[in-house]
């Protein structure tokens, strides 16, 4: 490999027109082949307009597709939807659906698809209805137009139609039946690059390759075998001896990440999670006597030494976060108060704050061995500036039902933010997302007038300069009152044979399908 | 013998709606409810969709109405709808059973036949070298944990010889038919089979070891040796027959426990069968999918354990049966 490198290099020294044509000919897609991956957990179905959780986004955002696509750098790009336009008021969205579009079952994609999609998601798909909050109403004036008229300028609208946060099903199928009960939904029928073939309950997912797919010589692959293999050490070794191909991010435990990533032929990538932007903290119940004090909370944020669950837990893969929003997404900014690790201001926060030694209940995430570590180094973090920390163990129904119903002190989680902070950010600070038994949202109870004023102002703002100046000042807020403990902004590697080319284009990932992906054979 | 058969089949049944109602309660003393955990799937959670899925799996009823409407079910064969895989319980397990008793009945006959072969040599030559070998290895069976074997199994024949596959039923888009299905899938079958195995054959070698150096000191056994009978006829006939007895309640308790017993294995080498249903509804609160492997498994413990009783007649005629 090395060698060929080299060699490749010495040639281009001496013709830059060979280097030109070695490269072109190197990235010219072949055809053919199938890829395996690993889906983990087994997913509930595969419609996506029923079910959101990560295993059926994985395989089903190669059988729907959206009305558009996001660049790693979020920026729109063509889907179902090859145009849009956004009015000068900002209120009005404009989309030109792509023409010749059919779906697996023969029938044409057109707006009347979009218009019954929408209806249905507003039911079904709890984060579509959240986002269409500010919808009026949406119009299809011809076969080929969408459009969406707001009630007032909604900043990130533009960032809502991935095929994970609005799947487009056919209408043909759905209308007038029980779209939840539809036994479509075994089968299920969409526009995009690879067709359900089978699904053989506890071993694997079928997908075969959709010879009609919109785009002119895509997909590239036969299909893909999603296989299910429940322990993590044993999709290690799936991969070790070749029997699959990627390993989707967050798919092997994190300490086996560097050795896996150094097997022989083996290409790791930590993009395709832009849009996501997975952001771990931990709730800090603020109702609770002890962490009711700001001092307290501070002392947590410079108790915790964070550099080192970046590097020792996870390997060096992520970064520090600087407060609620991740670096990646839109109107981030650094320049907030910093927490470095400090046990000694720790300490003199927790005395100032007249801390007593009262019983502390820190819940880790249910999820791995990575997290219990990381719950444990935590608890050593805390237990070393004076905190006296219990750790409570539970599974993940547990672990929802006691954040949902704020039973605990300190606890685990790591949430999407979805590009926008509008999306992602607010729902966790704001007051009215204080709801008891629900998951995702302000679980820590914090309440300021002057936060919730800012998100309310900055999701309708327009142009963005304005909206950045409102999410600016509401992170320094928050990063000064710490309303939760900010951890990292988590990287999850995607793992894959090196032959596997092109696997992840956009800011979506593994999830955005394996349209543009080919085996170099 | 019929009326029996019958008497314990009518307690069969009443044992069986006994366990239906504990473990209908029991799991539902456990943390977080389905719904709760498929809102934490999805990612986004408002009162709305939550609502939806407690009123779709008719959590939001009083628990006497949903025991009610369950029992209901099981009495006219119906085991509900598993609220996470989305398809009805009887179908999810009847679609799993046929891997599963394929890797715990082959698992079963390998630890009997090897175990019993095993314990009868070392019996055979007690306080040799042959005895001392068997026995140590059997001990050392009997108390390694199964998923350490199982993942050290991995290790060496999958990774390190490529000898074997390391997980799965069959090699996924093979699509092999004949008797090329039917070699592939013992591949497949070797390390899961063998990691039960062992255990259970290390179990049946110390079993039938002990007791039968226990017949062997018998005054019957002294009989037949003074009536002159070749050492071969005594062992096989009078004493191997006699030791058999505990060994057949011991295979008996285990044969009913192997079909909802083989949880770590079949989720080390992601074999599709009952044991990993059964974890992943645990994990997921799937109340009904849980409940119907419950179901299932009890019922088989209780035909293993009446075909156990009626096998004693077939090794020991003195046994009757009370009626």
């Amino acid at each position: 490999m090395l060698k060929k490198f080299v060699l490749a290099l010495a040639l281009a020294s001496v013709s830059p027109l060979v280097f030109t044509s070695t490269m072109a000919l190197a990235q010219e897609p072949k055809m053919g082949g199938t890829i395996n991956a690993v889906i983990q957990p087994e997913p509930p179905g595969l419609m996506l307009a029923l079910v959101q959780n990560g295993p059926t986004q994985m395989v089903s955002g190669n059988i729907y597709e959206g009305l558009l696509r996001y660049s790693k750098t979020l920026e729109p790009q063509p889907g179902l939807a090859e145009s849009w336009t956004i009015s000068p008021d900002a209120k009005t969205y404009t989309f030109k659906l792509k023409q010749g579009v059919t779906w697996h079952d023969g029938k044409p994609f057109t707006a009347a698809d979009v218009l019954f999609s929408i209806e249905t998601l507003k039911i079904t798909h709890a984060r579509a209805r959240n986002n269409l909050v500010q919808l009026d109403k949406v119009e299809a004036p011809d076969d080929y137009t969408v459009v969406f008229t707001l009630k007032q300028p909604f900043g990130p609208f533009i960032g809502i139609f991935e095929v994970g946060s609005m799947p487009i099903i056919p209408k043909h199928i759905y209308e007038g039946s029980d779209v939840k009960t539809n036994p479509a939904n075994n089968t299920p029928i969409g526009t995009g690059p690879f067709m359900f073939k089978e699904w053989k309950k506890g071993s694997f997912i079928q997908l075969v390759k959709n010879p009609n797919y919109h785009v002119k010589g895509k997909p590239y692959i036969d299909g893909i075998y999603w296989q299910i293999i429940p322990d993590a050490a044993a999709r290690s070794v799936a991969y070790e001896t070749g029997k699959v191909d990627v390993l989707p991010g967050g798919s092997i435990e994190n300490f086996d990440v560097p050795r896996v990533s150094k097997l022989p032929n083996t290409c790791v990538t930590g993009d395709g999670w832009e849009f996501f932007s997975p952001m771990a903290w931990m709730w800090l119940n603020n109702r609770t006597p002890v962490l009711a004090n700001k001092k307290v909370r501070q002392a947590i944020m410079y108790a915790v030494d964070r550099e080192f669950a970046r590097d020792v837990i996870w390997n060096g893969l992520g970064k520090v976060a600087t407060g609620p929003s991740s670096s990646a997404i839109k109107f981030y900014t650094d320049n907030v108060q910093k927490y470095p690790y400090d046990p000694a201001k720790a300490k003199a926060l927790l005395k100032e704050a007249g801390y007593k030694g009262e019983k502390v209940r820190l819940m880790p995430l249910p999820y791995g061995e990575t997290w219990s570590r990381w719950g444990e180094a935590v608890k050593q973090n805390l237990v070393d500036v004076g905190m006296n920390i219990e750790t409570i163990a539970t599974d993940v129904p547990g672990s929802n039902q006691k954040n949902s119903e704020w039973d605990y002190d300190i606890s685990f989680t790591y949430l999407y933010q979805y590009g926008d902070p509008a999306l992602g950010v607010g729902r966790n600070y704001v007051t009215s997302a204080i709801a008891k038994g629900q998951l995702f949202n302000n679980l820590e109870g914090y309440s300021n007038p002057e936060v919730d004023k800012l998100f309310e102002e900055g999701a309708v703002a327009t142009p963005d300069s304005k909206r950045q100046e409102i999410y600016e000042k509401v992170q320094k807020i928050l990063v000064e009152d710490v309303p939760v403990a900010w951890q990292l902004e988590l990287q999850f590697p995607t793992i894959t044979n090196c032959k596997i080319k092109n696997l992840i284009t956009t800011g979506i990932g593994v999830n955005d399908g394996f349209r543009d992906a080919w085996i170099d054979k | 013998m019929l009326s029996f058969v019958a008497q314990r089949i009518v307690k069969g049944v009443f044992v069986l709606l006994a366990i239906i109602v504990m473990n209908f309660f029991l799991i539902r003393l456990a943390p977080g409810d389905p719904a709760s955990v498929m809102a934490g799937e999805a990612g986004a959670s408002d009162a709305q969709f939550v609502q939806q899925l407690r009123e779709k799996f008719s959590l939001d009823k009083p628990l006497p109405e949903q025991l009610f409407i369950y029992v209901k079910g099981v009495v006219t064969l119906d085991l509900g709808f598993s609220f996470r895989q989305q398809m009805p319980v009887a179908k999810l397990i009847a679609e799993r059973l046929p891997a599963t008793l394929l890797l715990t009945l082959t698992a079963f006959g390998i630890s009997l036949l090897l175990g019993i072969t095993f314990g009868t040599l070392a019996a055979r030559f007690a306080g040799t070298w042959a005895d001392t070998a068997i026995t140590v290895s059997a001990l050392l069976f009997y108390a390694t944990p199964i998923f350490w074997v199982a993942l050290m199994s991995i290790l060496l024949f999958s990774v390190y010889l490529g000898w074997l596959p390391s997980f799965g039923y069959e090699t996924i888009g093979a699509n092999y038919t004949g008797f090329a299905h039917v070699k592939d899938v013992a591949l497949h079958l070797v390390m899961p089979a063998m990691t039960i195995g062992l255990f259970f054959m290390a179990t049946y070698t110390r079993m039938t070891r002990a007791s039968m150096l226990e017949v062997k000191r018998l005054d019957f056994v002294k009989t037949a040796r003074a009536k002159g009978l070749r050492d071969s006829i005594i062992q096989r006939r009078h004493v191997l027959r006699n030791a058999l007895l505990p060994v057949v309640t011991l295979a008996g308790v285990h044969s009913g426990t192997l079909v909802g017993g083989a949880v770590l294995t079949e989720t080390v080498f992601a074999w599709p069968g009952i044991g990993r249903l059964l974890y992943e509804a645990l994990l997921q609160r799937d109340y009904n999918l849980l409940l119907g492997v419950f179901v299932v498994c009890s019922a088989m413990v209780l035909i293993f354990n009446l075909v156990t009783d009626l096998v004693y007649r077939l090794v020991d005629p003195r046994i009757e049966f009370a009626s």
